[in-house]
């Protein structure tokens, strides 16, 4: 019974179907081209970028879900991603910190007490901010699963907080964006203390190091993160579109497009909205968790409000309202900024002086979102909708 | 040749033997019973003598000082008599003489060999000391400009023998202006150094209200205290507190406190600290620490063993203590006080602080003028407190007015209205390098920031803004394109590194009321600034057309289109005065931090709140925003001065709570116009 | 006689203007009622605070037999209790086909949790297609809701209202910019409601009001003028001078 539903939703979704297949396919290709695996003509670095990029993925569909169905224009979506890559963090540090602490004390005069073990660590980790102790919130650091659990839970409650406080009090349009940049700002400038719990501005670093893998080489780890992230954003993807076609959807996008119409029907606004914005915090916590380990550190300055507008960018410039098309902006964008700022990109000689890509590739991204957001408001994946039609709109 | 050596050997030793043969005056003999300490002196050592030759008190003694600490004093290597050298005539034969005169008389001595007399050589501690030594013998000089400058010399290192010249100096000093610095430096020399209880309670009683720094320097070493422990509490001692451990805590003028919520401290004992304390003083066994312990059981390991015990199995604190236990049964190891017993050694012995000054009165009187100075002192900080945040308020004022307009008006977030404010700083930096002359370049650079604002804002209202009003998300978006464009712009021209934008000299200083209460002249500016710029666009906004046309397309498009205004170009025009006024605000911001790219981001957020805020579409809105943010800010940093970033942090929390209760800000509009 | 809705005595002012001043209006049952009124009668914004959107400063609005207020209701909770409202402007999902319209507006649970879970059914879609032949949308139920015409679109959203099942229902302005045959069909329809329900239809069409065969009442400067039959309020000298004499 259950896996017809599925199929008769499948069916009804093409798009799904596409999407599932050519993420295979790249995954496919990037194992048999990858390092770990395969024949090494992408470098582990690259395959990196590629599964970072597939995380970046899975929060622009937060965000088109948050913004291009809900009409909810949050710049805080990079708070909540910094949040879950902040609460993973804290399990690779601690953990693999202990290993190394135990490794240590091998040839201490004598064993060390569980007091004496978390005094090592919390000096190992929190020295550089000028403590020792372990403050509270790194209680569960040591329990994978408990701090798996605070990826959604900790992200999810911060949106529920927030999100309760300005949808109760119909915070609405530009003033919900402002609001919503206000609490990154305010997240990432706690963040920045050092006594904060979690490092200031040094954030959390050596994140690459899974503890217990030590004799894993990062090729074989950097291609398993790639493959986790894709299954991740598949389910994401499919998670998404259900949502979308479901009447839950038709009533976001009614809230989108005419609030007050929908709070007569007898909505509560509110709660849907609350819905979709603890939703895609945790999706967006589940892409952060997923992404830091591949970035190797994370700090304060990943939360800033800058990061989340350009999550706006992606998601502009993909198409909004479409799930494939914050997947196509956030991947073209960020693939295409790394190539322009990673300086591989060829400078363009002129007769007056040299255009250098990693300086001007803001000016170029900045003034051709300009253009998209005049001309081509449903972004690339207008495109698509020229095409033969694929859904089932 | 020989006949000269001979002549010279002669010379010398009649000196040596004509000196003591005549009678020694009181001067000679104080010098000679010196002598020592004089050629050898270090700062440690000099004092008793400089003080016997401050007491003597004669010209010569002033004199003898002097050629001291200029290193111009000798002495016969052979007798150790001290003489002044007049000169160093060198014969026809190359060898170096010396021609003597007497210390205290100044009488020529005759002339002997340079290598026969040595200097002495004072350090500069040494030379310091006689300064002061020397400052006596100044105050009473007829010369006012020597006089003065001895006392200032006095007052940096004072003496407790600087007392009596300094009040007889006080006594015939003409100068009012002198006299009064005197007295003062008297009052704080007998505060320090004086042995009169009674004169000292006057002194410090004298000083009541004063709030300079120096006042407080002076009463606050009266007033410090030492930790004691005693089974019962002595009587006869000049008690400061009563101390319990865990409980009470230590106030500045040495008395106790219990904690209290609004300041967060330290109790000031701990168990262990007074534990500590009652084991130093004999009057409880020491405490034997885990890391102590510790150290004794490694050093009683034995093969892997520590009494039978194997090590492997002591990974807890239970087993290592059993471990220790067993050493105490060997009677290897002390034994181990434990935490009961130490609870209750601390329960039975009196913890106290006795003042280093043992008057009652003297510590009494210091308390006592110090409580009622710090309760001026508080007030004029929360005084400066409040400039602070006005001072704080009238940037943000500056920053978000601009911003407020253009949202009032026309519904519109402009997210590079930070970059405006970046381009007017920018502006002023450029015309400084071409008028050198700050004041001038000042006076350019605002009018010029605004044209140079005004154009861009009205060019990016008619490239992009205008095709965007019915959608304000949108705008908010390419507005932030634009943002990153320009501030990428600015880095590529200027690069990454802050370029100076210097303010005339005449804005450098302060206005100073006293040692606490000062504002520099550049906030003071800024907020005539932020005063003009409010009294301006109240004018402009209710007394001319353009302000008139303005607030009718805030209230009713539709209907203003209707009566004739052209809401296009009120727009356009109030974009580029909203971005105008941005671009002032950046010269002005730009004179008191650096000119950097990132110059406008960082005023944006708060922009932003202040409008919000403060409500849309009204000036007293975001004037009231702007005196809300920056009061709150400077508020929430005096409760936690060490942390700014807390500061901001809890300062957007409550922004965010305040929005629940004032969605529309604290000055709204009501009714059907405030519907979107 | 109980009263559906029971309005009594509120004011309401938007910096220091009057909008309501002292109101009073009661309506029954399965009552059709219409409201006419000069601009700035203050008819929107008694629509407003019955429906939860604008609060007053004084007074009570009482619902139903148990006559329990619904001042400190959210628009939601007075829509779920029965008040329907049909704005001035169509306001449809423009985006959204017709069925989606209808299904949305369908009187289901309305928590986030059971929408999500929410499956199609025979039941629900035959109400939708029962409802859309009265609407004389049957045709069009596939359609997205923005490609109708504007009769159409104000067809559906009274089609939108009949899927609510309200008790109540509250009607700006229901003949605004149709074609004479689009208004009889609506006047129908409308007629047709009110057998099962109370309807209110604020307009300022009296031909349209005639048709509705209905009490009606004046208001000016947010208070009752007169009220009673069509007939009987154009006859009152004050309506007269007022509103219909201009």
């Amino acid at each position: 019974m259950e896996r017809t539903i599925f199929t008769k939703f499948l069916f009804r979704n093409p798009s799904i179907l596409i999407f599932l297949g050519v993420l295979s396919v790249v995954c496919i290709a990037v194992t048999i081209l990858g390092e770990g695996f395969g024949i090494g003509i992408i470098s582990t670095s690259f395959i990196k970028t590629l599964g970072k990029t597939l995380c970046l993925c899975m929060i622009a569909i937060a965000m088109d879900l948050v913004w291009g169905f809900c009409g909810i224009l949050s710049l805080g979506h990079f708070a909540f991603f910094g949040l879950g890559g902040y609460m993973i963090g804290m399990w690779l540090m601690f953990a693999r910190t202990k290993m190394i602490v135990m490794q240590a004390s091998v040839n201490a005069a004598l064993p060390l007490t569980p007091a004496e073990i978390s005094d090592a660590v919390g000096i190992q980790i929190f020295g550089v901010v000028g403590g020792s102790d372990i403050p509270v919130i790194w209680s569960f650091a040591d329990m994978f699963w408990a701090q798996i659990a605070l990826v959604v839970l900790v992200p999810g409650l911060v949106a529920f907080v927030f999100g309760w406080l300005a949808f109760r009090s119909r915070v609405n349009g530009v003033y919900l964006s402002i609001l919503t940049q206000a609490m990154t700002l305010a997240l990432s400038l706690y963040l920045f203390q050092n006594d904060s719990g979690l490092r200031g501005n040094n954030g959390l670093s050596g994140l690459q190091n899974i503890p217990g893998l030590d004799d894993v080489p990062q090729s074989l780890l950097s291609i398993s993160f790639f493959l986790a992230s894709a299954f991740a954003l598949a389910v994401v993807y499919i998670i998404a579109t259900a949502v979308t076609k479901s009447k839950l959807g038709n009533i976001i996008e009614g809230i989108r497009d005419n609030e007050a119409r929908v709070r007569f029907l007898g909505y509560n606004v509110e709660s849907y909205k609350l819905f979709i914005f603890v939703m895609t915090a945790i999706i967006a916590a589940v892409a952060g968790a997923l992404y830091y380990p591949q970035a190797g550190i994370i700090n304060p300055a990943e939360l800033a409000p800058i990061a989340s507008i350009y999550l706006a960018v992606w998601v502009a410039i993909g198409g909004r309202g479409r799930v494939y098309g914050a997947v196509i902006g956030a991947a073209f964008v960020s693939l295409l900024s790394s190539y322009f700022t990673g300086g591989q990109a060829p400078d363009i000689p002129l007769g007056f002086g040299t255009i250098r890509w990693t300086e001007w590739w803001l000016v170029l991204l900045g003034f051709s979102f300009v253009l998209v957001t005049l001309y081509a408001p449903k972004g690339i994946g207008g495109l698509v909708d020229r095409l033969p039609r694929l859904g089932g709109r | 040749m020989i006949r000269f050596f001979v002549r010279l050997f002669l010379l010398s030793l009649s000196i040596a033997i004509a000196l003591p043969a005549m009678a020694q005056s009181d001067f000679e003999e104080v010098l000679s019973r010196n002598s020592k300490l004089i050629q050898k002196s270090s700062s440690k050592t000099v004092g008793p003598v400089l003080e016997e030759l401050q007491n003597f008190g004669s010209n010569a003694a002033e004199n003898f000082l002097y050629n001291w600490k200029d290193k111009a004093l000798y002495f016969i290597k052979d007798t150790g008599q001290f003489v002044y050298v007049a000169s160093f005539p060198v014969s026809a034969d190359g060898k170096k003489s010396a021609v003597l005169r007497h210390v205290e008389t100044g009488e020529a001595l005759g002339e002997v060999l340079a290598s026969t007399i040595k200097q002495v050589k004072p350090n500069s501690g040494v030379r310091a000391k006689i300064a002061a030594a020397m400052v006596p013998f100044q105050l009473a000089s007829d010369d006012a400009e020597l006089r003065a400058a001895s006392l200032a010399a006095l007052s940096r290192d004072f003496q407790s023998s600087h007392l009596l010249p300094l009040k007889k100096a006080i006594e015939v000093e003409t100068l009012p202006d002198l006299k009064e610095q005197m007295k003062r430096a008297y009052i704080f020399g007998v505060i320090g150094y004086g042995r009169d209880n009674a004169e000292i309670e006057t002194a410090i009683y004298s000083l009541e209200g004063d709030l300079s720094l120096d006042v407080r320097a002076a009463l606050n070493p009266l007033l410090v205290s030492q930790v004691l422990v005693a089974k019962q509490l002595p009587e006869d001692v000049n008690l400061a507190r009563i101390i319990i451990p865990e409980k009470t805590i230590k106030h500045d003028d040495g008395s106790a406190g219990r904690q209290s919520l609004m300041m967060s401290s330290e109790y000031e004992l701990s168990l262990a600290a007074s534990y500590d304390l009652m084991a130093a003083a004999g009057l409880a066994p020491p405490f034997i620490t885990p890391d102590m312990r510790n150290k004794i059981l490694i050093a009683a390991t034995v093969d892997g063993r520590i009494a039978g015990i194997p090590v492997a199995s002591l990974a807890s604190e239970e087993s290592r203590n059993q471990a220790y236990q067993a050493l105490v049964d060997n009677g290897t190891a002390p034994p181990m006080v434990g935490e009961a017993e130490r609870q209750k050694a601390v329960a039975s012995a009196v913890f106290y602080a006795v003042y280093d000054n043992p008057s009652a009165e003297v510590t009494g009187a210091a308390r006592t003028v110090l409580k009622s100075i710090n309760v001026r002192v508080g007030i004029y900080k929360f005084l400066d407190l409040v400039l602070d945040g006005l001072s704080l308020a009238s940037i943000y004022f500056l920053a978000a007015i601009g911003l407020a307009i253009t949202f009032g008006v026309m519904r519109v977030i402009n997210m590079a209205h930070g970059e405006f404010i970046m381009m007017g700083a920018y502006t002023g930096y450029v015309i400084q390098l071409f008028i050198p002359n700050y004041t001038l370049s000042i006076i350019v650079a605002l009018p010029a920031a605004f044209i140079i604002t005004f154009l861009a804002g009205v060019v990016m209202e008619r490239l992009v803004i205008r095709h965007l009003y019915k959608r304000p998300l949108e705008t908010l978006l390419a507005t932030f394109g634009i943002s990153i464009a320009l501030q990428q712009i600015a880095k590529n021209i200027f690069g990454t590194q802050a370029r100076p934008l210097t303010s005339p000299a005449w804005l450098d200083g302060a206005f100073v009321v006293n040692d606490i209460l000062s504002i520099s002249n550049i906030r003071i500016a800024i907020f005539c600034l932020g005063l003009l710029f409010l009294g301006l666009l109240v004018f402009v906004m209710k007394r001319t057309r353009f302000g008139l046309d303005t607030r009718a397309v805030t209230q009713n498009p539709a209907m203003a289109a209707s009566m004739g205004i052209n809401p296009d170009r009120i727009n356009m025009l109030t974009f580029g005065f909203g971005s105008g006024i941005a671009g002032i605000a950046g010269v002005a911001i730009g004179l008191f931090s650096k000119v950097t790219s990132e110059l406008g981001s960082d005023y944006i957020v708060q922009s932003f709140m202040t409008v919000v805020v403060g409500g849309v579409g009204n000036i007293w809105g975001t004037l009231a925003g702007a005196a809300m943010i920056g009061s709150l800010q400077k508020g929430i940093e005096w409760f936690n001065p060490s942390n700014t970033l807390a500061a901001q942090t809890y300062m957007i929390i409550f922004i965010i709570l305040f929005i629940q209760f004032r969605p529309r800000g604290i000055i709204a509009l009501k009714g059907r116009a405030a519907e979107e | 006689m109980s009263n559906l809705l029971y309005v009594d005595n509120i004011s309401v002012s938007f910096d220091g203007f009057k909008a309501i001043n002292c109101l009073s209006f009661e309506i029954g049952f399965a009552e059709m009622r219409a409201i006419i009124g000069p601009n700035g009668a203050g008819k929107t914004t008694f629509m407003d605070i019955v429906t939860g959107k604008t609060r007053p400063d004084s007074g009570a609005v009482r619902w139903g037999d148990a006559g329990s207020s619904l001042l400190r209701k959210s628009e939601a909770q007075i829509a779920q209790l029965g008040i329907g409202r049909k704005f001035q402007k169509p306001t449809t999902f423009e985006t959204q086909s017709v069925y989606d319209n209808l299904l949305m507006a369908l009187s289901n649970k309305r928590s986030p949790f059971s929408v999500l879970t929410y499956a199609r059914n025979k039941v629900d879609e035959a109400q939708i297609s029962q409802i859309a032949s009265q609407i004389n949308l049957q045709e069009s139920l596939s359609r997205l809701a923005g490609e109708l015409s504007h009769g159409q679109k104000q067809w559906l959203e009274i089609g939108m209202l009949l899927a609510q099942d309200p008790q109540l229902l509250l009607v700006d302005e229901p003949a605004a910019g149709m074609t004479a045959p689009e208004r009889a069909v609506t006047v129908t329809l409308l007629k047709e409601l009110a057998r099962t329900r109370s309807v209110i239809v604020v307009e300022h069409d009296m031909e349209f009001i005639r048709q509705l065969e209905c009490r009606v009442t004046v208001l000016h400067e947010g208070a009752v003028l007169a009220e009673g039959s069509l007939d009987f309020v154009t006859r009152n000298q004050d309506v007269i001078d007022v509103y219909l004499g201009r």
